[in-house]
């Protein structure tokens, strides 16, 4: 699984490294689910019944990165919608998406 | 609070009430309210003399910083008394002479005096203190309020430039110090001085000594203008006459002079103080002296002399030091060098002073102080000329005035020197008499240069502002004063002598030595010294007589050489380069900053894992791998690629959303179907708005450009994906401890009544985190309400 996570910080930092604010963009998604499924990853992937106490089981899985996962998307989505008609407003205002033309006269 | 400390402060209590003066009092002069405070100082410490004659101190204390040990504590001994004398005493001469030299109409006098008892205040406040941190609080403020008095004509370019420069200088030397005394008091672990004394031997065989003794000598040197640190003075003459003559002569400059002659007892017995101190003096003083012949403003020849006259008196608390090791000192053989550090200290305040004041008359009636411009005043001001030929004879050394008999003591202290047997002093002590009589002759050359260019030759009214005429009574009382010390200190030197002198170097030499009564003699015998300052006025008179032949010997040396030209073009360069250096990597581009953090990122986690030797890989944790995890996560790295290879952005964003997607059945697959059903909706959302978004960008074909591929760009990801990878695998490889989990599994029913544990958690047992992960979400949807609604508003405007 770190092997994943690893893959998916690759090409979000490739992404975010990119001329274009949308791909920018793009790459904070990916990076979101990277850090999501790192989370779960170093929470342990140990076999077990799910976090639901009428299951009766003998072992649950970790509930306490799950919760955690739970509030970080939560999080991560708010922030990508406030990007994104930060983006869209943006290129309505300014013109463009390009970063490199984004600079203010100095 | 004793009454020592009431007077150490009261000039700051009574700056806040100068303004008040100069608004409501206009008719008055604001000088004559401020001048009644110094003149009561003075006697005040007048009445110490008794007290310290006989060797007794006095020592006051009032706490400051408890916690830190701080105190302020003034202490009196001989050498405060002497310095405090001469800055009240010089202090009043001073103010009387600047209320006939500043008009009250056309002067800011409120600030004037304010800056001025400021800069009184705080120098009481240097010699007064035996605690070092209060020392250099006060001795940065005597910084602060010589930048603010040179620059007080603050229309006038040069005078900010002056000040600056004086500003740069003498703080950068007083942060040194502030290392010095930092280290001195991890090295004793006091903040008195007078405890650091009986601690020599302990600071002498520290570690840190060396270092000490630099930093500290760096803000004496500094504050005193010693080479190479002296090119702030001749700047500092922009500054109005009166704090020329006081500031620049009688007292700030004094400070490090103070300082060495204060830590004297702790450092003097190293050779290594003695060799920096002499040599740096004796340089200065050559130096200082041949620089100021060719100066053809007064202010700028007087600016030199003081700089020389600092390096003789500097010299010569070096050379005392040095008698320090000498065994035939406890014969009783008397250190003539220090006393004649401390008399030729007091003489040079007068004498000095009295020029600054005759430069400043000069300047006033005349309108320029330029040498070439000036000539046959002698008869026009003949008090002004009296005087003049007083102080610059007494300069240069002559009899019957006080600077005869200090620099024959001088002449004394270096000839000593070379009999002196430790450190190599024999072989190259020699150099010390010989270089000191080089800058004694030409010392006498500029004494000549100031008072015969200046009042006798043709008088040339044609080249003159105003019509010359002899200055007000009072203006000419306090030169008057101060000549009047240096005629009278010669014929009776007594006078000084047992009530001043024998107390400060009592003071300056540790206390095993027995200081012996002083006997100042103006006639000493045929012996060496005198045949010196025969040769002195012999060569002198001849250079003088000859000074148009040889003038030209000073083109020789390229004007881009001198040390100014170092310190503007060592200015002007640090402004560029960091303004380069900042450009350089302050693109402006995000893109560039990001590269910055990524490789930071890199680099620091990859050195702490090399260093820290912290990868570990081993199998124990894992769990077998199954089948649908494989497939899924072939499916995820495929969508991943697929979004970093796109080439149009609706497959990227298609793509990307696989990545959600298979993220949401990993959740599946993990046992976590909260998160499962979650991420489902908020991919969905969230694929919308980049929809959304994409549908609002337009023109396609714009956009849809290759990407650049770039290699440094690819390194970094990869380093950033390996680094995140590495530790992932380091850290599942060895867990410490246990989860807590447990606890939610026990009590998630128990407790909080709920079956579904991630649910419980979130709203029950960590409920706060959810409390602020809505406020999170109300805060973005309102931000994006308000982002669309502020482009209506504009619009309606528009």
């Amino acid at each position: 699984m770190s092997v994943v996570v690893g893959i998916l910080f690759m090409a979000a930092t490739y992404l975010i490294l990119s001329r274009s604010l949308l791909r920018i963009i793009i790459g904070t998604g990916l990076l979101s689910h990277g850090a999501h499924l790192l989370i779960l990853t170093m929470g342990g992937l140990k076999q077990g019944a799910a976090p639901l106490l009428s299951e009766k089981a003998g072992s649950y899985v970790d509930p306490l990165p799950q919760a955690l996962i739970l509030t970080a998307i939560v999080i991560s989505f708010g922030v990508t919608s406030f990007f994104l008609v930060l983006a869209y407003r943006s290129y309505q205002e300014l013109g463009t998406d390009d970063m490199h033309r984004l600079r203010g006269n100095d | 609070m004793s009454l020592l400390h009431w007077a150490i402060l009261s000039p700051f209590i009574f700056a806040l009430f100068v303004p008040l003066f100069f608004k409501y009092l206009k008719n008055i002069h604001t000088g004559w309210f401020v001048l009644p405070l110094p003149i009561l100082l003075f006697f005040y410490f007048i009445s110490f003399i008794q007290e310290t004659m006989h060797g007794e101190t006095i020592k006051e204390s009032v706490a400051w910083i408890r916690s830190l040990n701080i105190s302020f504590t003034a202490h009196v001994d001989g050498l405060s008394l002497l310095f405090a004398l001469l800055i009240t005493g010089i202090g009043t001469l001073v103010i009387l002479y600047s209320i006939f030299y500043l008009n009250k109409q056309k002067e800011q006098l409120g600030s004037f005096y304010l800056f001025l008892m400021l800069f009184m205040g705080a120098m009481l406040g240097v010699v007064l203190s035996d605690n070092i941190i209060v020392l250099y609080t006060f001795w940065e403020l005597t910084s602060l309020s010589s930048f603010l008095l040179i620059g007080y004509w603050n229309n006038r370019e040069k005078s900010r430039y002056g000040a600056q420069k004086s500003l740069l200088i003498t703080v950068f030397g007083g942060l040194s110090m502030l290392g010095g005394f930092i280290l001195l008091y991890l090295i004793t672990g006091t903040f008195s001085i007078q405890e650091m004394m009986n601690q020599t031997n302990q600071i002498l065989n520290h570690e840190l000594f060396i270092p000490t003794m630099i930093l500290i000598l760096l803000g004496a040197f500094t504050k005193s203008a010693q080479f190479p640190f002296y090119i702030w003075l001749p700047d500092a003459m922009e500054a109005p006459t009166p704090i020329s003559a006081y500031l620049h002569s009688a007292t700030m400059v004094k400070a490090g002079l103070y300082l060495v002659a204060r830590l004297s007892p702790i450092f003097a017995f190293s050779s290594t103080w003695f060799w920096i101190v002499s040599s740096v003096g004796i340089f200065t003083l050559l130096w200082g002296s041949i620089n100021a012949v060719k100066q053809t403003d007064l202010k700028a020849i007087l600016a030199f002399s003081t700089v020389s006259q600092l390096g003789m008196i500097m010299s010569l608390l070096g050379v005392g030091a040095a008698s320090l090791h000498l065994e035939s000192l406890s014969d009783g053989i008397y250190p003539v060098a220090t006393t004649a550090a401390i008399f030729h200290l007091f003489n040079h305040a007068t004498f000095k002073g009295s020029l600054f004041m005759v430069a400043g008359i000069v300047d006033h009636e005349t309108g320029t102080r330029d040498i070439r411009r000036l000539g046959g005043l002698m008869t026009v001001m003949p008090i002004t000329f009296t005087i003049a030929v007083i102080g610059s004879f007494s300069m240069a050394g002559l009899p019957p005035f006080n600077g005869f008999l200090s620099k024959e003591m001088f002449f004394t202290g270096m000839v000593e020197l070379t009999h002196m047997d430790f450190s190599n002093v024999q072989t190259w002590g020699i150099l010390f008499p010989i270089i000191a009589w080089i800058g004694s002759i030409f010392t006498f050359v500029y004494c000549m240069i100031f008072v015969f260019k200046t009042f006798t030759g043709p008088y040339k009214p044609d080249q003159l502002k105003k019509q010359a005429h002899e200055a007000p009574i009072g203006m000419l009382i306090s030169p008057i004063i101060l000549a009047s010390f240096v005629v009278i200190v010669f014929f009776y030197p007594d006078l000084i002598s047992h009530t001043i002198l024998e107390p400060t170097v009592a003071a300056i030499l540790p206390a095993q030595y027995i200081v012996e009564e002083i006997h100042i003699k103006p006639w000493h015998g045929f012996n060496i010294e005198l045949f010196m300052t025969i040769g002195v006025v012999i060569s002198g008179v001849l250079l003088y007589k000859l000074w148009p032949k040889w003038q030209a010997i000073y083109n020789i040396m390229p004007n881009k050489l001198t040390l100014n030209k170092g310190y503007d073009h060592a200015l002007a360069s640090l402004e560029k380069n960091s303004s380069n250096l900042t450009k350089l990597y302050m693109t402006g581009f995000i893109r560039d900053y990001l590269i910055y953090i990524f490789s930071f990122f890199i680099l620091i986690l990859g050195a702490t894992m090399v260093i820290k030797d912290g990868f570990v890989f081993n199998t124990e944790n894992i769990t077998s791998i199954r089948l649908y995890e494989v497939i899924l996560a072939l499916v995820m790295v495929a969508g991943t690629i697929t979004t970093v290879l796109s080439r149009s952005r609706l497959t990227a964003i298609i793509a990307l959303s696989s990545v959600g997607y298979s993220l949401s059945l990993f959740f599946v697959l993990f046992r976590a179907p909260d998160l499962a059903l979650t991420q489902l909706i908020i991919e969905t959302v969230s694929v919308a708005l980049f929809l959304l978004a994409f549908y609002h960008l337009p023109e396609l074909t714009k956009h849809e450009r290759k990407l650049h591929f770039r290699f440094v760009h690819i390194l970094i990801s990869f380093g950033v994906g390996i680094m995140v990878t590495l530790i992932a695998i380091s850290a599942n490889s060895q867990r410490v401890g246990q989860s807590i989990s447990k606890y939610y599994e026990d009590f998630s029913y128990k407790l909080a009544g709920g079956k579904n544990m991630v649910n419980v958690i979130l709203v029950d047992f960590r409920g706060f985190d959810t409390l602020f992960e809505i406020t999170v979400l109300g805060i973005a949807s309102l931000a994006i309400y308000s982002m669309i609604k502020l482009k209506v508003a504009k619009e309606g405007e528009s």
